[in-house]
């Protein structure tokens, strides 16, 4: 069994791999020097595994590839992969998510980008089409920027429903589809916007992450900027589980990958002080869906700890007992091979590190 | 007629290693050349200008050694044998 853990930075992608149950890596890299790695997917979907990779060059633009080698060759299409339609008067800045559909759904790839809009590729990911539908929304002129840019950054497609989608972005909050993308609804009953003079808006929230459950798809995780909450109805209201954590600040929230009510955060004192609570390196996981929390550091740095991990920095792979990893803004990766007890350093000194996905190939 | 585009190095895997690729430059802008550069070589272009048409912000073109933004950009003519350099300017840390 060999295991991929694929890292995204700030200046490339670097690809790590273990043979051995995941207590050695072969770190290589990096592809695409010199590019902003913000989204990466690993599609088994196929014969063969497929990588995708947002890439951003500060001076070239943004662009997808692929690799059907893991990584040996990489490809994109001669035309932009996905780019803005001209009546929208837009120029994609970055693509920030790239998530596979449903397994049924075997070439469909969505993309989520910014500034905030969804494109969706039914060639496996090669190239996209624009969602008219979530452009056109009606709330959409006030969606805003938050500092890393007004972006959707999380596509959870529906395992049970091919029309049934659901993102979120930075800021507006959540929005669900029902009818393939035709029509959306804002669906952040519950969720808080502390910035505005409304904390309880309709729209407008700045949602950090949302992860679904792997045993019931109606009940989703989301870490807020200020806030975590858990849904049991598919998205439509939202409860606080915020009590169990040391803070209600961070930015990845993690699913298991087959186990019910099982999640990982990683927590942040708060929006005006982004460090570790306690200045220590510690993730934390619930195992009856948010209603307690416990901290996990074996094996993590003990030393005071001032980096963050951003949100789709930390991950879950597809094994038994499931590998969870997590980098940092320093360049430093971690690996836990028994579903977060323990941890071990995958790599270190990398460039910061955006994005990070695990799986078997 | 005409003209020379310079590619950077960082770019040239786009043009199967060639440090200048030479396109037609019948309508005598530097808009029009990059269509032409766009037909022959679109993954060059399309690092050169985003889907809108627009440069891109930190990519600066030379028109026989001007600086195409300070002309009139796009709009700005590109004489028969013409040499266009592509620099990618100052960015990043």
């Amino acid at each position: 069994m060999t295991v991929l853990l694929s890292i995204g930075t700030g200046k490339g992608l670097f690809l790590a791999t273990s043979s051995d149950d995941r207590k050695f890596w072969e770190v290589s890299g990096p592809h695409f020097p010199m590019t902003g790695v913000y989204a990466v997917a690993i599609d088994k979907r196929r014969g063969s595994p497929r990588l995708l990779a947002g890439i951003t060059s500060s001076h070239f633009g943004p662009s997808v590839a692929t690799s059907d080698d893991l990584g040996g060759s990489w490809d994109e299409p001669d035309h932009a992969p996905v780019a803005f339609p001209e009546r929208t008067g837009t120029a994609l800045e970055r693509v920030w998510q790239i998530a596979p559909g449903p397994a049924d759904q075997p070439e469909r790839v969505y993309a989520g980008t910014q500034p905030s809009a969804l494109f969706v590729s039914d060639d496996g990911g090669r190239t996209y089409d624009f969602v008219d539908g979530l452009w056109d929304h009606p709330h959409r002129p006030n969606w805003g920027a938050g500092f890393g840019g007004q972006a959707v950054h999380t596509v959870l497609p529906d395992p049970r429903d091919p029309a049934a989608v659901l993102v979120a972005m930075s800021t507006g909050g959540v929005y669900r589809t029902a009818d393939a993308g035709a029509n959306w609804s804002a669906s952040n009953t519950g969720i808080k916007a502390y910035f505005l003079p409304d904390p309880f808006p309709e729209y407008g929230q700045c949602v950090h992450k949302v992860a679904r459950d792997a045993a019931n798809p109606d009940r989703l995780y989301i870490q807020n900027h200020h806030g975590v909450y858990r849904s049991d109805d598919a998205g439509a209201t939202w409860q606080s589980i915020a009590d169990g954590l040391p803070t209600d600040f961070g930015f990845a929230m993690v699913a298991h990958p087959h186990r019910a009510d099982v999640i990982y955060n990683f927590p942040i004192k708060a929006d005006g002080r982004r460090f570790p609570p306690d200045e220590r390196c510690r993730v934390y996981r619930s195992s009856d869906g948010g209603t307690s929390w416990e901290a996990l550091s074996d094996g993590l740095p003990e030393e005071p700890f001032y980096p963050t991990v951003l949100r789709d920095a930390m991950c879950v792979d597809d094994v038994d007992p499931a590998g969870v990893y997590f980098g940092t803004r320093s360049g430093e990766v971690y690996a836990s091979r028994d579903e977060g007890d323990s941890w071990s350093q995958v790599a270190a000194h990398l460039p910061d590190i955006l994005c990070v996905r695990a799986a078997t190939v | 007629m005409t003209v020379t585009i310079w590619v950077p190095g960082m770019l040239r895997t786009e043009t199967e290693g060639a440090a200048h690729v030479t396109v037609a430059a019948e309508g005598g802008t530097l808009g029009a050349v990059l269509d032409e550069l766009a037909d022959r070589w679109p993954r060059l272009e399309r690092r050169i200008r985003d889907e809108r048409g627009e440069l891109r912000r930190y990519v600066n073109v030379y028109i026989d050694g001007d600086d195409c933004r300070s002309l009139a950009g796009q709009d700005s003519p590109v004489p028969a044998g013409a040499e266009i350099q592509v620099v990618p300017s100052v960015a990043g840390g």
